[in-house]
């Protein structure tokens, strides 16, 4: 690299590209002088004022006096003018940071960042700016991201300066690493110096470039290394080639890992979707023996209260979204309850005609959904911290709301347990299951506790439902595409088991996950289908199927 | 667990009456099939346009249509008022069969489709394939494609029932594995790579046996054809309720172990029921298809299976006629009240299917007889 000259002048983090611009301004200022032009404003709203009207040279000089100055939004004023979203209104000359609207853009006041109205585009005319300015621009942005006190935004800043490296950027690179304390940025720089030196042309700094990025697994480091690993003309030493080749290898090993973390994740996504689907169904069904093909619906139920919820407070949908946890638990719940109460329980001991009649109900329910809200589908919006990735490293990153909903279903799962096993309503509930009569003879009032049970396991489902708000849209035949999957995990874990419904359903969305890339979405889902249906057959009572005497008349 | 104890009376009259006797329902069941088969045809044909008596073509294909599924409830009937079996995959053998002639029907087409290739079907041209696949190869034949019918859901049916029954698998599981079979092939066909046409299905139909599938005495034949598949459907399946075969069956029904400890072989008994219910389904199927002119994917849909279900339920089962009642009544309902006032027909279903178990388990035909007493 070509040392610049005065490098050596300053040590302050911001002094060489300070000194640039005021060495720059200085020579403008010469000219200025010559052409007897006014000198520039010295306070940041002058500075401003003058912009528009500024040639190229002169808005350089700004830029450096507005660096020196340092005041509040600066950093917001050059990112939007590196966008050419800096634009001065025509009828008065004032500036404003705008945003695009259709054809209308949305105003901000440079100054203090506040919302100035709208106007119309044709209005505006934007600051431009050349080559050279764009530079200076660049500069002055990095430098205040590096100046920044929270490692990650310096972190981004210097990732952000890798895509587009020179030697102005590299320098200031070089003096944000003789200060910088973090380790974490010092690392990013140093990829960003060693990317820089790839092209040097000494071979043993290119060499040392590539063994120093050798171990970093950052997607723009890879795109550099490939390349030189692939191509034999891309550079001329082989040691270099050698170097990149290994290097990329190792990149391609964890690529190769991760993506096989990444399968696991995304079965384990979809093995809680049918653990949520399915922990209700585990109740009414496992536990009670009741078929309820209405338990789609009853999510669907819950999924339409996070939806009611959103509409009621639409400014606050975070919390509009935790508070339809417990309102779907109610609704879905009761509405579970009139179901047990109205049909269900006359029909104990009859489980084929509880299918019947529960699936009628689930008809009825969806066809109210149709009529009270509408038969097309509606979408609950996610809330900021559901949405977006989870950047664990380089080449691993989480989807934000699938990693809550496998934490959500673990959660309703061991509370679910908790219920059964530590309070005095689940000590009822496992009574009457084992056995009604004894049950009853101990005074336990069987017909209460029938109603609580499916009221439970039906607030349950609408819980689901409002987890599942959160995927896909919600519509009326929302349950429907659950039902048939719900059951097959109930069944395939073993009726009556809360643990084999947990294991089921993760281990089913895991087994469909890693058939996908092989067999494609439709046939994975099919093959799965074919083996819980083979599986029944050798194992007619699940995964783990329940022993002793309760077990006999299931 | 057993059934009311008049049920098994009227169990025991049916089995001791002849074929075409002893049962009131019965003998109305072959009365007005008889009659149907006489006065549709001879008020769409004989009787002109502007008369008041004048059934439409509409109306003929309709009826079929509800022949084809009164044959599909008869199916369903025979393996779950008889032996128990709540099968909630039947429409998925009646889709197969209804694939089955249509692939016969498409291959009809010829050079007469959109794209006029005299071999691939317009949706094979469409997805720019450039050969038959081998599974469509004969179905030009209507000497090959008819066995198929037949075979394609009996296979599927002695492969399925052979596992299940094998390992005892009964009760709900079994609904609930047959759901799944049908989801499964729901899922298949709906896939293009298949050769069944994806998510549109085999149509546009042009002609069956020669005969213009859009002429009015090609569809009077075949609401004749159902007539005829339903009488003997109906027939064989009291044959085999009222002998010996069939009466091992409602035992197993009744008391599954027994009858194995007793020394039957119980699931060679249910297999054969459930393959020859399968048949039946296969044949309602085929004679579907052509007469509402489309078969595609959603024919598998659960939700139709558990409808046929409630056909027999709301008729009364194990019956027979019972269900030929069910399948006609909801059918007619739902063609009313879909076009007449659509939201309701959901309500309606659903309600069908709360107040049916709930209040009347043995159906409309259980009522009646319990109404009536014995004079049935």
């Amino acid at each position: 690299m070509r040392p610049l000259a005065h490098r050596t002048v300053n040590a302050g983090r911001m002094a060489v590209p300070m000194l640039l611009l005021v060495l720059l301004s200085f020579f403008c200022n010469a000219r200025a002088d010559d052409d007897s032009a006014p000198a520039l404003p010295t306070d940041y709203p002058g500075l401003l004022a003058a912009l528009p009207q500024a040639d190229f040279s002169t808005r350089t000089q700004i830029v450096a006096r507005i660096v020196e100055l340092k005041p509040p939004h600066a950093r917001e004023l050059f990112a939007a003018w590196l966008d050419n979203r800096l634009q001065s209104r025509q009828s008065d000359g004032k500036l404003f940071l705008v945003e695009a609207h259709d054809e209308m853009l949305d105003l901000t006041d440079p100054l203090t960042l506040q919302a100035a109205g709208s106007g119309k585009a044709e209005d505006f005319e934007p600051v431009r700016n050349n080559n050279a300015l764009r530079k200076t621009l660049k500069v002055a942005i990095a430098e205040y991201d590096l100046a920044d006190p929270d490692p990650r935004l310096r972190i981004a800043a210097v990732k952000q300066m890798r895509r587009d490296l020179d030697e102005e950027t590299e320098a200031v690179l070089r003096q944000q690493l003789a200060v910088e304390k973090d380790r974490g940025v010092q690392r990013q720089i140093n990829v960003a110096l060693a990317l820089g030196a790839l092209a040097d042309t000494d071979a043993a700094k290119r060499l040392a470039a590539v063994q120093a990025l050798d171990g970093e697994n950052a997607p723009d480091v890879y795109n550099a290394l490939l390349p030189l690993a692939r191509d034999a003309g891309a550079d001329p030493d082989a040691a270099v080639r050698a170097a990149a080749l290994g290097a990329v290898k190792h990149i391609e090993a964890w690529r190769g890992f991760y993506e096989a973390l990444e399968t696991l994740f995304f079965g384990l996504s979809l093995g809680s979707v049918l653990v949520l689907a399915s922990i209700g169904l585990a109740i009414t069904f496992g536990v009670m023996g009741v078929i309820n093909m209405a338990h789609g619906e009853l999510m669907m139920l819950g999924a339409y209260t996070a939806y009611v919820m959103q509409q009621l407070m639409p400014h606050s949908i975070g919390a509009a979204l935790l508070l339809s946890i417990p309102a779907a638990f109610v609704v879905s719940g009761l509405a579970g309850i009139a179901i047990e109460r109205s049909v269900v329980r006359f029909l104990y001991g009859r489980p084929l005609e509880t299918l019947l009649a529960t699936f009628g109900v689930s008809l009825v329910l969806q066809q109210l959904v149709r009529s009270v809200f509408s038969p097309l589908n509606r979408s609950v919006a996610s809330p900021s911290w559901m949405s977006g990735l989870w950047q664990v490293n380089d080449l691993f990153s989480l989807t934000r709301n699938r990693v809550i909903i496998l934490g959500f279903s673990l959660v309703v799962f061991a509370l679910l347990r908790l219920v059964l096993n530590r309070t005095s309503l689940g000590l009822k509930v496992r009574a009457v299951a084992q056995n009604r009569s004894m049950a009853k003879a101990m005074g336990v009032r069987t017909e209460r506790i029938d109603a609580l049970t499916f009221g439970l396991g039906s607030g349950i489902a609408g819980v689901a439902g409002v987890a599942l708000s959160q995927l896909t849209n919600v519509g009326p035949n929302l349950g429907q595409s659950y039902i048939v999957d719900a059951f097959m995990v109930v069944v395939f874990g073993g009726v009556g088991n809360l643990w084999g419904t947990l294991i089921g359903g993760m281990g089913l969305g895991v087994v469909n996950k890693l058939l996908e890339p092989y067999a494609g979405a439709v046939i994975a889902k099919i093959l799965v289908l074919l083996f819980l249906i083979l599986f029944i057959q050798r194992k007619p009572r699940g995964l783990f199927p329940q022993k002793g005497r309760a077990a006999e008349g299931m | 667990m057993s059934p009311a104890q008049n049920l098994e009376q009227a169990q025991v009259a049916v089995l001791r009456g002849p074929l075409f006797g002893g049962d009131v329902g019965n003998r109305l069941f072959y009365g007005l099939l008889l009659s149907a088969a006489v006065l549709v045809p001879l008020l769409n044909l004989a009787v002109p346009q502007g008369s008041v008596l004048h059934l439409s073509i509409y109306t003929v294909t309709l009826l079929g249509k509800y022949l084809t599924y009164a044959l599909l409830a008869i199916a369903v009937d025979l393996v779950w008022g008889y032996c128990g079996i709540l099968t909630l995959g039947h429409t998925a053998f009646f889709a197969l069969g209804g694939y089955a002639m249509g692939m016969y029907l498409m291959r009809q087409i010829g050079t007469r489709g959109v794209y006029g290739d005299p071999l691939l079907p317009d949706f094979m041209v469409f997805l720019n394939w450039k050969e038959l696949p081998w599974y469509w190869h004969g179905f030009n034949h209507f000497a090959f494609a008819m066995p198929l019918v037949v075979l394609a859901p009996g296979l599927l049916a002695l492969a399925f029932g052979w596992f299940a029954f094998r390992s005892r698998v009964t009760g709900v599981y079994l609904s609930i594995i047959t759901q799944a079979l049908t989801y499964a092939l729901l899922l298949a066909f709906f896939r293009n790579e298949m050769g069944f046409g994806g998510n549109n299905g085999l149509t546009d139909f042009k002609e069956l046996l020669g005969f213009d599938l859009h002429h009015d005495a090609t569809r009077v034949g075949l609401f004749l054809a159902s007539v005829v598949a339903l009488g003997l459907g109906y027939a064989a399946c009291r044959a085999i309720t009222a002998s010996r075969f069939g009466r091992v069956v409602l035992a197993i029904r009744d008391a599954e172990s027994r009858t194995r400890f007793i020394g039957y072989r119980v699931e060679s008994y249910k297999l054969w029921l459930f393959v020859f219910s399968a048949v039946l389904a296969g044949i309602a199927g085929a004679l579907y298809v052509p007469q509402v002119g489309i078969i595609n994917p959603s024919e598998f849909a659960p939700i139709n299976s558990i409808e046929v279900v409630i056909w027999v339920a709301v008729g009364g089962r194990n019956t027979l006629y019972g269900a030929v009642l069910g399948a006609v009544l909801v059918n007619f309902a739902k063609t009313w009240l879909t076009a007449a006032l659509p939201e309701v027909w959901l309500y309606a279903l659903g309600l069908l299917f709360i107040v049916v178990t709930v209040f009347l388990p043995q159906g409309i035909v259980g009522f009646l007889r319990q109404r009536f007493g014995a004079a049935s």
